[in-house]
């Protein structure tokens, strides 16, 4: 989409802390119009490639982009997401994904041979429940259809639910999900970290529910931060001990 | 009849001590509000300003909502206390204009075509007035914009110059605007150079007028600086704890 030249001048550090504004490169050509990268979250202003929101500049080969610190979850099609259900319609139920836009799931995916007369939808889902999806559908022109078929969706019957920030979500995963093995596997828990930023978490007692907790907590308010691993790997070995 | 204040002294100092260059003290900080996406705090001297961002978010009501763009809203209010004679909660023509001239500067920046059938609600509320209000509530909005990660061209720092006894000083207090001569507000994205929001009260030359940009802009890259400075010491913070 934008042609970035070979030679870049880049004027940030990685992992520095950049805002709306700041200048991160400057590029060989000029660019006329003004182009904004939704992705990168970075915009191209005449040869400057400019920072659009508060974040952490990512600098990768000859490339740039900002990883945004703050901001809502904003949805894609094969994310998965947890949403809590706010609304029993007559063919369908509204969940709110902690989105700007509200998600539909059609009574057709849950309940086989679906009829509005003869089932009641909240005989399987009710308001307040918990459903693991897929983001089926999102065009801007309308709502968001989710999709429970596949393995591991479904309503959440145990466990307890957490929200985190959306932005934190990369670096409780971590790369290649390093972090989450770290919580999984020194806690014994099982935790799903959803895109939205709602996190799923089953445990054999309430004590690891507690500890695994308070590490995501400890690496939502660090996220920016360097060694945060080593430090999450030192707090879980003196929790657990 | 209350006698005209002397509003340069014959050392040429302003009546508050300041040279005609001096800004007034300015406090910053964003985050402050738990409910909001986004907030800021501003103080210029003795008015202050509490700004909170709600948003993306669905538009309520419905066929308020554009189809290929966010919405944005945005209500400047004085509070019955803000001033030493009780201000009337309902709002005013002028608070009626302010929020129009301050929507249409922040409209300028966001990019709004991310968020289509969504709304942006910005509050601008003033605690304390004492002349600029409407600038440190673009201040303030434009820090809670960032706060809440909404991806935008630049900041925009607003500051006003005033003509008080043929002399151009920057950031008028109250005493300043009621008896001075001219009062020119402005809004200036500093790093892309433009100018986002520009309004006179009051009689200025050509000449004038040119010095006054000079002064607001210079003014207004301080007041910029210190508001980068401000989102980058949010994640100082907790690295301190």
């Amino acid at each position: 989409m934008i042609n970035v030249s070979s030679n870049l001048k880049i004027l940030v550090a990685d992992r520095q802390i950049v805002r709306p504004g700041d200048i991160l490169a400057i590029m060989e050509q000029k660019i006329m119009k003004p182009m904004y990268n939704p992705e990168k979250h970075v915009y191209i202003y005449e040869d400057k490639i400019v920072s659009a929101v508060l974040g952490l500049a990512s600098i990768t080969d000859n490339d740039v982009s900002v990883i945004p610190l703050e901001g809502r979850y904003f949805p894609k099609v094969g994310d998965t997401v947890i949403g809590l259900v706010v609304g029993v319609g007559i063919t369908n139920w509204i969940l709110d994904i902690r989105a700007p836009y509200k998600a539909v799931l059609n009574a057709g995916e849950v309940i086989e041979n679906f009829s509005p007369i003869t089932t009641n939808l909240r005989d399987y889902i009710d308001v307040g429940d918990y459903i693991v999806a897929k983001i089926a559908v999102f065009d801007r022109t309308r709502d968001l259809l989710l999709t429970v078929k596949g393995k591991g969706l479904g309503k959440i019957t145990e466990g307890i639910v957490i929200e985190i920030e959306p932005s934190r979500v990369p670096r409780v995963i971590g790369k290649k999900g390093s972090m989450l093995n770290l919580l999984t596997s020194k806690t014994g828990c099982n935790i799903l970290v959803a895109q939205n930023g709602v996190v799923w978490i089953r445990c054999k007692d309430e004590k690891s529910s507690e500890i695994a907790v308070k590490a995501i907590r400890l690496i939502e308010s660090r996220a920016h931060m360097r060694g945060l691993t080593e430090q999450v790997r030192m707090f879980l070995d003196k929790e657990l001990a | 009849m209350i006698e005209k204040p002397v509003l340069i002294r014959d050392d040429g100092l302003r009546h508050d001590g300041r040279k005609p260059e001096d800004l007034r003290p300015i406090k910053m900080q964003v985050g402050i509000l738990k409910n909001a996406d986004g907030s800021a705090y501003v103080e210029y001297g003795k008015t202050k300003v509490v700004a909170a961002v709600y948003g993306p978010r669905e538009v309520h009501p419905r066929h308020l909502a554009l189809p290929d763009r966010a919405l944005i809203r945005c209500r400047y209010h004085m509070a019955p206390f803000s001033t030493s004679d009780r201000k009337s909660p309902a709002p005013s023509r002028r608070e009626i204009e302010l929020s129009k001239v301050i929507r249409e500067a922040l409209e300028a920046v966001i990019f709004s075509e991310l968020y289509p059938r969504t709304s942006i609600d910005i509050f601008i509320e003033v605690l304390q007035a004492d002349g600029g209000t409407r600038t440190t509530g673009l201040t303030a909005a434009s820090l809670a914009l960032a706060d809440a990660g909404i991806p935008m061209r630049d900041l925009i720092a607003g500051v006003a110059v005033g003509k008080v006894d043929g002399v151009l000083v920057l950031d008028i207090d109250e005493v300043e605007d009621e008896y001075g001569e001219a009062d020119m507000p402005i809004g200036y994205a500093a790093s892309i150079d433009e100018i986002m929001l520009l309004q006179l009260n009051g009689v200025l030359t050509p000449e004038e007028f040119r010095r006054a940009i000079e002064l607001a802009k210079e003014g207004a890259r301080r007041i910029y600086d210190q508001m980068k400075k401000t989102l980058h010491d949010k994640y100082l913070r907790i690295i301190e704890k």
